[in-house]
């Protein structure tokens, strides 16, 4: 069927396991099949209607409601502009367009190579450190334009692979909920505190 | 409940009635306040999902707005659906509904007949304070073949998709996105292949769903309508059929509450398609050419005289009839028996059942079964037989109000909503049934120890447990494949009525009106009534003149003496055995021996083709009448357009080819037949125009009528749109019809003899134990066949006639999956091909019947013997 791998299935149904209706288990498979592919493919989708005894339609209709789960590839990196009102005022739109600009692609588009995905989100929870930028969800706070020119150097040059990882990727750490610890991510120290990267503090907003 | 749970509520400054757990807009409903709504449907359970129902309801905190299609009734609940309040809420609900709605209204289906454009009318502000860009949408996109959406003029009540989930149990559409991005959409390419999926098109309540058939085909107020009843199947569900310039247009579900509740399956639904089909015949043929009537019906007319003189009426036979109205099956009968002197008539064609099963047995209604706290479901898989009851027993399944145990060779649609299945051995039902009512020790326990009929004892004693903790069953009985015979069920009966007296059953055939036809004699043993020749022959004689010496010959029986060419004429009436038989060799061999076939068609079917006469009648839709569904419900059919050509009635041509013979049916109209039957069948009895002319605005009527049975019903105007914005009955008081209070019949009517009663003794079957090299077969009917009504009905997925057999049996001749075989069996060597399913069980073999083939597929009637009791085949690699 070529949804989960071997290891995965194992782990869909421990998760499927946890919950008294296997139908619970739909918003977690999901994310499941996400850290393993990026996104969520059609045979991953089809695969998880099948364990949860749901039609393929109802799992992407769930799925679809939910911005952070992508049922269209999306590139390496996904890059995240919040022009919610705190990173608007920030400056977040002038952002978003530098780094449609940087990148070469409109907002929503993914790059020809594959590497970048640029899309405008809600608030990220960032507000303290407006425009709130985040790559696979992990956050870059109060960017200006060179910043963004340097993080996205940073990313092409793979300077910081250690701090991001692959998208789709939930935990590092995974919390010991009657799982065993996720086998395909090595676990960090830290845990979520380091996702937090300041790599070039800069000034508040452009204006 | 009691009427004291009753309690007040006001409406609007008035009193009224209503029942604890009614919904507001069901109590305003009664009351006749009208509160528009969009996304409550009668049928469905309520979302609040679109607010168009907000009325001011009196609460702990006062007046407050809330959806009276979520909300129940309380004691004393004060409620007010006009108000400058309410006013102001519906106002911005439609304001917001149309915030992104393309108003397309010209170009749109709906335009006419729809709920949004009425009721913004009604209750809208007049106008939009919006100017921003609406969202645009590749329009329309194809959910199936048959469904298109215009996704810009959702407005995202969850009709739809609820239908599907909840009502269907197809779960293919959904919502997609949120926010102004919601759509509702299939998944990839998986379409939207439910065989209801045109219920959706009825009742969404906007123009977003169309179906491809009338998309852009006419306009609501260019149409007319008339009630019928559907014969798709033998289900009878109630519909209006719509019409434009003498041309069937649109089929519409009526909401009849004791019969489809306002659901049509998809080959119902677009059933009108085969009306216009290029397999119509329109003129008389003579050996294939073009004749008048006068000539056709001279040369049939010649060749029953000369067998009357020569071989004698038992070489005269008449097979079908299942697809005529009641009434000119009784024509028919009349002719044969008191005319031609032959008691050779059969409306079924061997794929049915004893017809004692069908009319002599306790029944149950459809409503009875759906209340019965179990149903035991023996044979076939009714989603392909009788769509409408599956979802009526699904739905009794959900609500919790009764439980099925299914006694099936192989999985059903009915599998995942049953309690327990049994899975047996084809052909073994009557076995495994008896092991399950015969009374004595548990059978585990017993220490016989072996499976019965391939089914596990412990099995067994489960499903024994099921039956005798409840208080009361149902049996549903149909024939699971038609390459077995037709007396396992009747065994199945036997086994029932010895060891369960109070069990009741609903026999599911599928032709239309074969409970009608054999009601109204069209049955070797049956005079018109439900009563054997040997009983009722006399009182027959008495009205009809004379009556012929029973009883007389089967379908099969006339096939195989035909086959062996001691039949002079055989008459089609609307049957195609080449097609229909089970063992279609014979059919053909009996069709191409010599006898002059003379088939009476809507259709060029296969057995047309091989007929020497053809004489073109008309079809539903062209007819008038009334038909009787597998509960013996007889209901109204509608003529809504003429037939085409020099198309005739059945009636018409019985009447013809009597005067050619010298003969009188008495007959001039259909009703004369009708006013014949009420006055002469008893069964019929207390039918009165009166009743007809009710019967035409109503469910029907179970017959032998008793007392209360016709109930006006009510109509939401917007649950479905196509058929209430023309047609608005109030809710009223059952009108009924009183059997005492209607005059009593002359009295100088002869004794009436005794209606039939199922009296087959259980004996046992030699069911041949199967051999190690050999598989079962298994023909199972479906939905979708080759058949003349569903045949025009493209884009729909059919099965391909693949033999169908678990790996282990493919592994063992070394053959693979796709693989061509020689398939031999007592009917012939054929060559097939295979195909592996593992949800077959082992030794067996399926094959649907009579679905289309291509290059080097077998049909299953290729394989089926005539007579034998099961079919066994072998397979042998290539
Ligand atoms: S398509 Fe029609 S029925 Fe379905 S949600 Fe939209 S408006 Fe309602
Ligand atoms: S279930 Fe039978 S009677 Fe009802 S719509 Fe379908 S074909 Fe017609
Ligand atoms: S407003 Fe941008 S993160 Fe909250
Ligand atoms: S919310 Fe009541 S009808 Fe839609």
């Amino acid at each position: 069927m070529g949804g989960f791998t071997p290891d995965n299935l194992v782990k869909a149904k421990e998760i499927i396991g946890l919950y008294p209706k296997a139908r619970s288990a739909l918003i977690p498979l999901c994310h499941l099949a996400q850290s393993q592919d990026g996104w969520l493919t059609p045979e991953a989708i089809v695969e998880i209607a099948d364990l949860l005894d749901l039609a393929p339609a109802e799992v992407k209709g769930t799925a679809s409601f939910y911005d952070m789960l992508h049922t269209e590839p999306v590139g390496r990196y996904l890059v995240g502009v919040c022009t919610n009102i705190a990173c608007m005022l920030g400056g977040a739109y002038e952002l978003l367009e530098h780094c449609e600009d940087r990148l070469g692609i409109r907002c929503g588009q993914t790059t020809k190579d594959g590497k970048f995905t640029l899309e405008e989100t809600e608030c990220m929870a960032g507000c303290d450190g407006p425009p709130c930028v985040t790559v696979n969800y992990r956050y870059f706070l109060g960017l200006d334009n060179q910043g963004i020119d340097q993080l996205v150097d940073d990313l092409e040059a793979g300077r910081l692979d250690n701090e991001i990882p692959p998208h789709g990727t939930v935990y590092r750490n995974s919390r010991n909920v009657g799982l065993t610890a996720s086998p395909t991510q090595e676990p960090q120290a830290g845990g979520k505190s380091s996702q937090i990267a300041q790599p070039t503090p800069t000034k508040r907003g452009a204006k | 409940m009691t009427d004291d749970d009753k309690f007040l509520i006001k409406i609007d400054g008035a009193d009224y009635e209503a029942s604890p757990g009614e919904l507001i807009i069901e109590a305003c409903d009664k009351a006749g306040v009208h509160v528009p709504r969009f996304c409550y449907h009668p049928r469905m359970k309520p979302v609040g999902m679109c607010r168009m129902c907000l009325v001011e309801v009196s609460g702990p905190r006062g007046m407050s707005l809330q959806p009276s299609c979520y909300m129940p009734v309380q004691p004393d609940m004060e409620i007010v659906t006009e108000s400058d309040k309410v006013k102001k809420a519906q106002d911005g609900v439609l304001e917001f509904l149309l915030i992104n709605h393309p108003l397309d209204c010209p170009v749109c289906d709906k335009g006419g007949e729809c709920p949004l454009q009425d009721q913004t009318l009604t209750y809208g502000p007049g106008e939009s304070r919006f100017v921003e860009a609406k969202r645009h949408w590749a329009k329309p996109i194809a959910l199936s073949e048959l469904i298109l959406l215009d996704r810009e003029r959702c407005i995202q009540c969850a009709r739809c998709t609820r239908f599907a989930e909840e009502v269907a149990g197809d779960p293919m559409i959904d919502f997609m996105a949120r926010g102004d991005s919601t759509e509702v959409n299939i998944f990839d390419d998986n379409k939207f292949t439910s065989y209801f999926s045109g219920n959706t098109v009825q009742i969404c309540p906007v123009g977003a769903l169309t179906a491809t058939p009338y998309r852009f085909a006419s306009r609501p107020w260019d149409l007319e309508q008339a009630e019928s009843t559907c014969v798709g199947c033998a289900t009878g569900c109630r519909m209006v059929i719509q019409s434009s310039q003498d041309k069937l247009i649109r089929y519409l579900g009526i909401d009849s509450d004791p019969v489809n509740q306002s659901w049509l399956c998809d080959k119902g639904r677009f059933g009108y398609l085969a009306n216009y089909a290029e397999s119509r015949v329109v003129t008389p043929q003579v050996d294939h050419q073009e004749v008048s009537w006068k000539v056709a019906v001279d040369h049939v007319a010649r060749a029953i005289k000369e067998a009357l003189a020569t071989t004698g009426p038992e070489s005269i036979g008449i097979i079908g009839g299942s697809r005529l109205p009641n009434e000119d099956a009784y024509a028919w009968s009349k002719l044969a028996r008191s005319v031609f002197g032959t008691n050779n008539v059969d409306a079924q064609l061997g794929d049915g059942l004893d017809p004692e099963v069908i009319v002599g047995l306790p029944k149950a209604t459809i409503d009875e079964t759906c209340a019965s706290p179990l149903v035991v479901l023996v044979g076939p898989d009714i989603k392909e037989e009788s769509p409408i009851l599956f979802l009526r027993l699904k739905g009794a399944i959900d609500r919790g109000t009764t439980r099925v145990l299914e006694i099936s060779p192989n999985p059903t649609s009915m599998t995942k909503y049953s309690a327990m299945s049994l899975f047996h051995r084809p052909g073994e039902a009557h076995l495994v049934v008896n092991s399950l009512v015969t009374p004595g020790p548990t059978k585990a326990g017993s220490g016989a120890g072996l499976p019965v009929g391939g089914v596990e004892l412990a099995d067994i004693d489960r499903a024994r447990a099921l039956i005798e903790d409840s208080p009361g069953v149902v049996f549903v009985l149909g024939r699971a494949s038609m390459a077995d015979s037709a007396q396992i069920v009747t065994q199945c009966a036997s086994k029932v009525r010895e060891n369960l007296p109070g069990a009741r059953f609903l026999t599911v055939v599928r032709r239309a009106n074969t409970h009608g036809a054999l009601d109204c004699g069209l049955s070797p043993n049956l005079l018109p009534g439900r009563m054997t020749i040997d009983d009722a022959r006399g009182y027959y004689e008495g009205h009809w003149g004379q009556v012929a010496q029973g009883p007389g010959m089967s379908t099969g029986e006339m096939l195989a003496r035909a086959a062996a060419g001691s039949m002079a004429v055989l008459i089609l009436l609307g049957a195609d055995p080449v097609s229909d038989f089970p063992s279609r060799s014979l059919a053909k061999k009996a069709l191409e021996s010599g006898a002059l076939v003379v088939s009476v068609t809507s259709h060029l079917d296969e057995s047309a083709k091989l007929a020497g006469v053809i004489l073109p009648t008309t079809t539903f839709g062209e007819k008038g009448g009334t038909t009787t569904n597998f509960e013996g419900r007889v209901s109204s059919l509608s003529r809504k357009v003429t037939g085409p050509g020099q198309a005739f009635d059945d009636w018409t041509v019985a009447v013809l080819l009597a005067k050619e013979l010298g003969g009188d049916l008495g007959f001039s109209s259909q009703q004369d037949i009708s006013e014949e039957m009420e006055r002469v069948v008893p069964l019929y009895s207390n039918l009165k125009p009166h009743i007809w002319t009710s019967l035409a605005q109503s469910d029907g009527v179970v017959i032998p009528l008793y007392g209360d049975r016709v109930v006006p019903r009510w109509f939401d105007p917007i649950a479905t749109p196509g058929i209430a914005s023309l047609v608005h009955h109030p809710l009223r008081p059952g009108t009924g019809v009183d059997k005492e209070s209607d005059p009593v019949r002359g009295e100088s009517l002869p004794q009436v003899p005794a209606r039939v009663e199922f009296s087959e003794v259980s004996r046992e079957l030699s069911i041949p134990t199967l051999d190690a090299y050999s598989l079962r077969l298994m023909a199972p009917k479906v939905l979708y066949d080759r058949g003349v009504l569903t045949e025009p009905l493209s884009g729909v997925e059919r099965p391909g006639s693949v033999l169908r057999v678990n790996h282990y049996d493919l592994d063992r001749i070394g053959a693979m999956s796709g693989d061509r075989v020689r398939v031999v069996s007592s009917a012939g060597a054929h060559e097939a091909q295979v195909e592996v399913d593992d949800s077959i069980s082992k030794g067996t073999a399926l094959v649907a019947f009579n679905v289309p083939r291509s290059e080097g597929q077998v049909l299953a009637g290729d394989l089926i013997g005539y007579g034998e009791l099961v079919t066994d085949v072998r397979l042998e690699a290539l």
